[in-house]
C-alpha cells in the first residue's frame, strides 16, 4: 500500500514539476532579488553591493511612509469593508432566493465586468465621478446642485467605490459558495425550534458562511493594499499608497535597494495581517469539516 | 387504542398545490394526545408534505391545520407547539453537542445553570451523557439522531414530528432505534408524528397509521387492523406481502359473499372480510397473507377446515424462514395460466425444509382471506 502511495506521489510530482519549476522562476527568483536589493546600497546609477539593514531603518522610521503605509492599511480595509458588506446581500440573493436553474447565469452576469479590462473601468469610474462627470453634470442640469461636488473625485472615496466595484466579483463568489454549502434543513431546523428568520440567520447562516465571508476578506484585501492604478488614477496622484511609493523610489528616483526594503516591509504586513485571518478561518473551517 | 383522548393534530380538508402538482388532496386527520401515529407511504405520497404542513415550514393551499384545538393559519413555524427531528438531522456543525441541545432554549428564562442541568438530562435520556463538550462534527450517525432528538424534546413540545429518522441508520442501529423511540414516546407521552416509508417501521412503532397514496390517506387504521384487513389492495400490496387470486362472485347475502377462486374453490366470507373499495378494477380478487396458510407433509394431520393440493414451484430460505412459491392444483382454471402464490413457513425445529417439485397439501381457513371487489 505504501509502495502503491509512492508510486501514486511519484506520478504527482511528476505531474506539478513543470509548473513548479516556472512558478519557481517567476514568482520565487523576483522575490529572492527583491529580497537581496533591500539589504544592498545605492549609488549613482547603480547599485552598490554592500549589505546594510540601512533602509530597513529609513523605512521604519520615516514618517511619510508611515502615513501612507497606514493610509493603504485604511484604504484597503475600507474598501474590504464596503465590498464585503455589499457583496453578501448579492451573494446570499443568488444562493437562496434565485431558482437553482438560473443560478449559472447569474453567476455569469457578475463576473461580466471582467471582460473590460481594469485600466477601462478605472477610466469609466473617472467618467462618472469626475468634475464634469455623469453625476456631477446631471446634478447641476437637474439643478438640484449649483456647484460640482467635489467629495466623490480625487480622494479616499472615490479609490474606495472604484475599488469595491472592481473587487466586487471576488467577494461575491467565495460567499456564495459557503452560503450554497450550506444544508437548508438547518435554516428550517434554526426556525423548529423558537428563532425568527433574522435570528436564524444571526445564529445559523452567518457563522456557517463565515470561512467564505473571511476568504473574501482576504482575497479583496490582499490586493488592494498593494494597488497602484487606482490612487494614481482615481485619486490624481494627490493620495499616494504604499505602491505608489514604492513606484516612485524604484522608478523616478532610481532608489532601488530603498524601494525595495518599502516593498519587503509592505508584503511582510500583509503576509501578518492574512495569517491572522487565516487563522481565524481555520476556527470556523474546523467546524464545518 | 383508547378513543377518548382530547385531539392534538386535526387536518380538515387540507390540500397543498405546488404550481399544477396536486401533493395533497384533501387530508382529514385526527391525532389524539398522546399517541404514537405514523404517515406511511411510497415517496411521494405527499407524507412529508404533510407533515411539513404540520410544522409549518409549507403553507397550505386549502383547509386548516389544528393543533391544540388553536387554528395554526397565520402562526409561523418558530411559534407552532411542534419540534422536528429532520431526515438529515440537521445538527449545526458550528455547534458542539451540548449547544446543539441548547439551541432553543436561548429565550428560556432559566439562569444559565439550569439550562446545563436541563441539557445534561436531555442528553441522559437520549443515551448520551457525557457528550455534551463532543464537536457535532465528530458524531456517528446514530449519535446525531439522539442530539436531533435531545434538541427536540428538550423544548417539552406539545408534538414531535419525525421525517424518515431512522432511514440512514444501518439495520442492526434501525432497530435498536425502533424500540428506543417507543420507550422515549411512553416515557415523555408527548404525541409522536412519525414519517415512513418503511412499512415495517410503522407497523412495530405506532399505535395508529395513515397510509397514504397520491396525496390521499387511503386507510387510518392500528397496525394490526391494517395488516389482517386491507381497504384495498394497494394497502396490501404495501403492507407486508399479500398474495392475490382472481375471483369470481357467485352470490351474495346480508353483505356476506360467496365466491369462487381457482384452487382454493367455492368459500362465503362474511362482510368484515369484504373490501369494496377495490380503485384498481380488476374485478374482484381475493388476498391472503403468506403466513396464513400452511404446508402438510404426507402423513401429517392438521386442524385447518379446509386443504389444497399443489406442487412446490419455488423454495427461498431465509434462517429464521422459508418462503414457498406453489401452484396450486386447479389454479389455471380462470385465466388460463397458474400465478404462483407464496407460503412462509418458520423453520421451527424438527420441520424439513421441503424441495423442488414436491406435491404438498395446503391447509387454510376461510377466515384468513380478504375480498377486494
Amino acid at each position: 500500500m505504501a509502495k502503491a502511495l509512492d508510486a501514486q506521489a511519484r506520478r504527482g510530482y511528476a505531474l506539478i514539476a513543470p509548473p513548479f519549476l516556472y512558478a519557481l522562476l517567476i514568482l520565487a527568483a523576483p522575490l529572492l532579488t527583491i529580497l537581496t536589493y533591500s539589504f544592498l546600497t545605492d549609488g549613482y546609477l547603480e547599485v552598490v553591493r554592500d549589505f546594510t539593514p540601512a533602509n530597513y531603518v529609513q523605512v521604519w522610521t520615516d514618517p511619510i511612509v508611515r502615513t501612507v503605509m497606514l493610509r493603504s492599511l485604511m484604504v484597503s480595509a475600507l474598501v474590504t469593508l464596503v465590498t464585503v458588506l455589499l457583496a453578501f446581500p448579492v451573494a446570499y440573493y443568488v444562493s437562496f432566493i434565485v431558482r437553482p436553474e438560473k443560478k449559472a447565469l447569474w453567476l455569469f452576469l457578475i463576473t461580466i465586468p471582467f471582460w473590460t479590462s481594469y485600466l477601462i473601468r478605472v477610466f469609466l469610474w473617472k467618467v462618472i465621478l469626475g468634475y464634469n462627470g455623469v453625476i456631477n453634470s446631471s446634478l447641476t442640469g437637474l439643478g438640484i446642485i449649483d456647484e460640482p461636488l467635489t467629495f466623490i473625485l480625487y480622494n479616499v472615496n472615490s479609490i474606495v467605490i472604484t475599488l469595491a466595484h472592481a473587487y466586487a466579483p471576488f467577494a461575491i463568489l467565495p460567499i456564495f459558495v459557503a452560503l450554497e454549502k450550506i444544508d437548508r434543513s438547518l435554516l428550517e431546523a434554526g426556525r423548529d425550534l423558537g428563532e425568527s428568520r433574522a435570528m436564524t440567520f444571526w445564529r445559523v447562516t452567518l457563522p456557517l458562511a463565515m470561512p467564505g465571508v473571511l476568504a473574501a476578506v482576504l482575497i479583496v484585501f490582499i490586493p488592494t493594499i498593494g494597488d497602484y492604478v487606482t490612487p494614481e488614477l482615481i485619486g490624481g496622484g494627490k493620495i499616494p499608497m504604499i505602491a505608489n511609493l514604492i513606484q516612485v523610489q524604484m522608478l523616478a528616483l532610481d532608489n532601488r535597494p530603498l524601494g525595495s526594503a518599502l516593498a519587503v516591509t509592505a508584503m511582510a504586513i500583509v503576509a501578518l495581517v492574512s495569517i491572522v485571518f487565516l487563522l481565524i478561518n481555520r476556527r470556523f473551517l474546523k467546524a464545518r469539516s | 387504542m383508547t378513543d377518548d383522548r382530547k385531539p392534538m393534530i386535526e387536518c380538515r380538508g387540507v390540500h397543498k398545490h405546488y404550481g399544477d402538482y396536486h401533493a395533497l388532496r384533501g387530508i382529514d386527520l385526527t391525532i389524539r394526545a398522546g399517541e404514537f401515529f405514523s404517515l406511511l407511504g411510497p415517496s411521494g405520497c405527499g407524507k412529508t408534505t404533510l407533515l411539513r404542513t404540520i410544522a409549518g415550514f409549507e403553507d397550505i393551499s386549502d383547509g386548516a391545520i389544528l393543533i391544540d384545538q388553536k387554528r395554526m393559519d397565520e402562526v409561523p413555524a418558530n411559534k407552532r407547539p411542534t419540534n422536528m427531528v429532520f431526515q438529515s438531522y440537521a445538527i449545526f456543525p458550528h455547534l458542539t453537542v451540548a449547544q446543539n441541545v441548547a439551541f432553543g432554549l436561548r429565550r428560556d428564562p432559566r439562569s444559565k445553570a439550569e439550562k446545563a442541568a436541563l441539557v445534561d438530562e436531555a442528553l441522559a435520556m437520549v443515551g448520551l451523557r457525557g457528550f455534551g463538550n463532543r464537536a457535532a462534527h465528530a458524531l456517528s450517525g446514530g449519535q446525531r439522531q439522539r442530539v436531533a432528538l435531545a434538541r427536540a424534546l428538550i423544548l417539552k413540545p406539545k408534538v414531535l414530528l419525525l421525517d424518515e429518522p431512522l432511514s440512514a441508520l444501518d439495520r442492526k442501529m434501525r432497530e435498536q432505534m425502533q424500540v428506543e423511540l417507543i420507550k422515549l414516546q411512553r416515557q415523555v407521552g408527548i404525541t409522536f408524528v412519525l414519517v415512513t416509508h418503511d412499512q415495517e417501521e410503522a407497523l412495530v412503532m405506532s399505535d395508529r397509521i395513515a397510509v397514504m397514496f397520491d396525496g390521499e390517506i387511503a386507510q387510518l387504521d392500528g397496525p394490526e387492523a391494517l395488516y389482517a384487513r386491507p381497504a384495498n389492495r394497494r394497502v396490501a400490496d404495501f403492507i407486508g406481502v399479500m398474495n392475490f387470486l382472481p375471483a369470481r362472485i357467485l352470490g351474495e347475502s346480508d353483505g356476506a359473499v360467496t365466491v369462487e377462486a381457482p384452487g382454493l374453490g367455492v368459500v362465503e366470507l362474511p362482510a368484515r372480510q369484504v373490501s369494496r373499495a377495490n380503485p384498481d378494477d380488476e374485478g374482484p380478487t381475493l388476498g391472503f397473507r403468506p403466513e396464513t396458510m400452511t404446508l402438510v407433509g404426507a402423513n401429517q394431520t392438521h386442524s385447518q377446515p379446509r386443504e389444497t393440493n399443489a406442487t412446490i414451484d419455488e423454495v427461498v430460505y431465509y434462517g429464521d424462514m422459508t418462503y414457498y412459491d406453489l401452484r396450486l392444483d386447479g389454479a389455471a382454471g380462470l385465466d388460463g395460466r397458474a400465478r404462483p402464490v407464496r407460503i412462509s413457513m418458520r423453520n421451527v425445529f424438527g420441520r424439513d425444509v421441503q424441495e423442488v417439485g414436491t406435491r404438498t397439501r395446503l391447509a387454510w381457513s376461510p377466515g384468513s382471506l380478504v375480498l377486494f371487489r
